[in-house]
């Protein structure tokens, strides 16, 4: 495991914020960005909001139902959390770009989390729709945060379109399979000039400290904690996982090593 | 006039507007966007852009995701 810090990890605050996470030019000072899918209320969705110390949060765009109870768009606002809003459902660039105009339109925002999936099963994005979709929207003016493969080569393409990060999977959104690839991770690290967040397949909160020891610069996750038994105390332990692994990170682990090496001095 | 609304098929009458529509499902303007026939319309423009016959009109808004 490389002890490297990336360009990224070493940008200067410019909101005050000690060690921000800076994304297109703003400064966030917790590198934990929330998913609101698979809440089992809004009441406790909001609790484990607070409680991750997010300060982005995704959103998806779906037609106004008489049926539905409260909005997740006032518990962000009410909050000061930012919206981010997602492409999710979509299967092509064309389908993806139209939400996230109409998403632009909704929540008054240009940034916009992009997800164009290949399949229902394994939601796995797919690479040609998806980069046609991210060149398109960075030209229409967005700032556009990928939902990619852990592929470097696809990663590097959407860096080069102009993206504002890369967000490559851990393993598929809402397996809980953790880190399936963590070699490719730190490949897409290494040559990120961009934020890398690691997004989806988080299970539990060593695994987002482990993204973060990767080098990773920040995790999205969502079922991890909304799915968990106790949502609000899962999000403060992603919380306290996140803070960790990137304190790990900055720290520099000490090498692995074969055998022993002592610890104490040897006796006289 | 048939227009389809959100997926449903609807009789609305003639010279309807697109913040009629909008008013029609929903209390709240704030997080809303709207398409006609796939092409958005932006909010400053609702009360002036009628819908026609056959258009299809979706009105959308944030809900929990991702």
């Amino acid at each position: 495991m490389t002890t490297q810090v990336t360009a990224t990890e070493n940008t200067t605050a410019t909101t005050g914020v000690r060690d921000p996470l800076v994304i297109a030019g703003h400064g966030f000072g917790s590198r934990l960005i929330m998913g609101t899918g698979g809440a089992p209320s809004l009441h406790i969705l909001e609790e484990a909001l607070t409680a991750s110390g997010t300060e982005m949060t995704t959103v998806a765009m779906r037609r106004v139902s008489t049926q539905t109870e409260g909005s997740v768009w006032d518990v962000l606002r009410r909050n000061g959390i930012r919206p981010l809003p997602n492409t999710a459902g979509c299967f092509t660039a064309t389908e993806a770009l139209r939400t996230a105009r109409l998403a632009r339109e909704a929540l008054g925002t240009e940034w916009v989390k992009l997800e164009v999936v290949a399949d229902e099963r394994t939601l796995l994005p797919d690479p040609v729709e998806l980069l046609d979709a991210a060149e398109h929207l960075v030209d229409d003016g967005f700032i556009v945060l990928p939902y990619t493969n852990d592929d470097p080569v696809l990663a590097r393409r959407l860096e080069q379109v102009g993206c504002a990060a890369v967000m490559p999977l851990g393993s598929p959104i809402g397996s809980g399979l953790g880190i399936r690839n963590p070699h490719n991770i730190e490949l897409i690290v290494e040559q990120a000039g961009v934020p890398v967040i690691l997004d989806a397949g988080i299970g539990t909160a060593s695994e987002a400290a482990l993204a973060m020891e990767l080098g990773c610069d920040a995790v999205l996750l969502a079922s991890a904690v909304t799915r968990a038994h106790e949502p609000v105390l899962m999000a403060s332990a992603m919380r306290d996982a996140v803070t960790a692994g990137r304190g790990a990170r900055l720290a520099g682990r000490i090498p692995v090593r074969r055998y022993a090496e002592a610890s104490s001095p040897a006796p006289e | 006039m048939d227009v389809i609304i959100n997926g449903e098929r609807r009789d609305l009458a003639p010279h309807t507007t697109v913040a009629a529509v909008v008013d029609s499902l929903t209390e709240t303007t704030t997080g809303i966007a709207v398409a006609v026939n796939d092409e958005v319309v932006p909010k400053a423009s609702w009360a002036d852009t009628e819908v026609t016959e056959n258009d299809r009109v979706d009105v959308l808004t944030a809900v929990q995701g991702g």
